[in-house]
């Protein structure tokens, strides 16, 4: 009675046909069936914030999507972004700043750093830490993000003057 | 962890998700934003034979006002609701409390029937019903029918739905310009579940209240709408009134013991929250500087 459902969605702009179970959330079908591993799992209930992905263009945690759900959707990924040189700016500046050491909140910090980005152009440093409140990071104490956040809005809002 | 395999069903109307759940009954359960069910599914809390999901239902999606109601339809997203201008107008305080629900991302997905359906005791929408005199609308085989917030609530994870049943609206009457609100809550992280949390709804009247609606969440089973209000409502508010209803809300609350926090601790939490409600509805900090929790 599980029987395994077709779908059909655009991934990182590629259209992308499947027949998967039901109980497969959107993550391990991005990792395992699309090998678009740069989506962490962290803690597969919604805390950690490492899994966040765009559905439609809004940030969502693809741990608690099914992947069925994600069928006649748009999604992106840490690769969609990161080829498209869209957060080219937000990767640079994390690297200048030291907000990442081992990397495995990195992908879901820049999803969710982005989506702030894209909404407010110059968050202040409370707002950065709100919208970033859903992600963990276990290295850096968090100041370090929060300033390359900070350190992009800046350069963008000067870049657009 | 991963979910458990189960069948997938995708409800076309509410009319064949009300068939899909007459068909399977307790076997299913309704999947709309999926952001409590499925973390629960992740953990394998609840093993579902069938899923039936009701996300594409588009009529089920909304926020309406006709005359001195304000609709909100199932599968309104908490994001929606952030950003809607009715929800400001007609329900601020709302607009108040789904700022403190979860993360961006959560909120993208997370709807106002799944919150309510699901009843967790540490969330923050069912509190707000009790305080703003919600009705929730469910169809089930019998038709349509209308369960007032104060009933609906019935237990930790529990409510008045039947397996059968679809939650598919609240109704809320529209605040007037005489209404105040206040929204608070203690977590150990922004957009963590309460330690403990205060939605409340007023009407002033001089210098009290003409009602007042505290309504408390994780504090207990379920969400409390605080029967010590009536002591402060329709009399002149002084201190000694406030510190009687305080002693009458910690008698009356009975908290739980978890990981966050002692009964002892949300009883202090819960006080202090009805003294800087009350200072703050009525604009009078001398209630609460000094005042004892």
């Amino acid at each position: 009675m599980t029987a395994p459902v077709a779908i059909s969605l655009s991934v990182n702009g590629e259209r992308v046909e499947a027949r998967i179970l039901p109980r497969l959330n959107l993550a391990d079908f991005l990792r395992e069936h699309l090998k678009l591993t740069g989506t962490h799992l962290g803690c597969e209930h919604g805390v950690c914030g490492a899994c966040t992905v765009r559905v439609g263009g809004e940030i969502v945690r693809s741990c608690l999507m099914l992947a069925v759900q994600a069928s006649g959707t748009a999604v992106e990924t840490i690769e969609g972004l990161s080829d498209s040189g869209e957060i080219a700016d937000l990767q640079a500046a994390f690297r200048d700043r030291n907000a990442l050491q081992c990397g495995f909140c990195t992908p879901g910090m820049l999803m969710a750093a982005q989506d702030l980005l894209r909404e407010k152009h110059m968050p202040s440093r409370d707002e950065i830490r709100e919208h970033l409140s859903g992600n963990y990071c276990r290295c850096t104490g968090y100041q370090a993000i929060v300033d390359a956040v900070e350190m992009t809005a800046r350069s963008r809002v000067e870049s657009d003057a | 962890m991963k979910a458990s395999a189960f069948a997938y069903e995708r409800a076309t109307s509410v009319a064949n998700a009300l068939e899909l759940l007459a068909v399977h009954g307790e076997k299913a359960r309704v999947l709309s934003g999926g952001q409590s069910l499925l973390p629960a599914m992740n953990l394998r809390l609840v093993a579902p034979d069938v899923i039936v999901d009701i996300g594409e239902l588009a009529e089920l999606r909304g926020i309406s006002v006709k005359g001195e109601t304000l609709v909100i339809g199932a599968l309104t997203r908490h994001a929606d609701l952030l950003k809607s201008s009715d929800i400001v107008k007609c329900a601020p305080l709302l607009a108040a409390a789904v700022a403190h629900i979860a993360h961006p991302a959560i909120r993208n997905r997370g709807t106002i029937g799944g919150s309510l359906a699901q009843a967790d005791p540490a969330s923050e929408l069912p509190a707000c019903m009790l305080a703003l005199r919600a009705s929730i609308v469910v169809r089930g085989p019998g038709g349509e029918r209308r369960i007032a917030a104060e009933e609906f609530f019935t237990g930790i994870y529990e409510t008045k739905l039947e397996p059968q049943d679809l939650l598919v609206a609240v109704e809320l009457p529209v605040a007037d310009g005489g209404s105040a609100h206040f929204f608070q809550e203690f977590a150990r992280r922004h957009g963590d579940y309460a330690i403990v949390g205060l939605a409340a709804q007023a009407a002033r009247q001089g210098d009290g209240f003409a009602d007042l609606r505290l309504g408390y969440f994780a504090v207990g089973d379920r969400p409390v709408l605080a029967k010590a209000a009536g002591k402060l409502t329709g009399v002149a508010i002084t201190p000694a009134r406030l510190a009687e209803a305080s002693d009458a809300l910690s008698r009356e609350l009975d908290p739980h013991e978890d990981q966050q926090a002692t009964p002892a601790m949300r009883r202090h939490l819960a006080r202090l929250l009805l003294l800087r409600c009350v200072a703050s509805l009525l604009n009078r900090p001398d209630l609460h500087i000094g005042g004892r929790a």
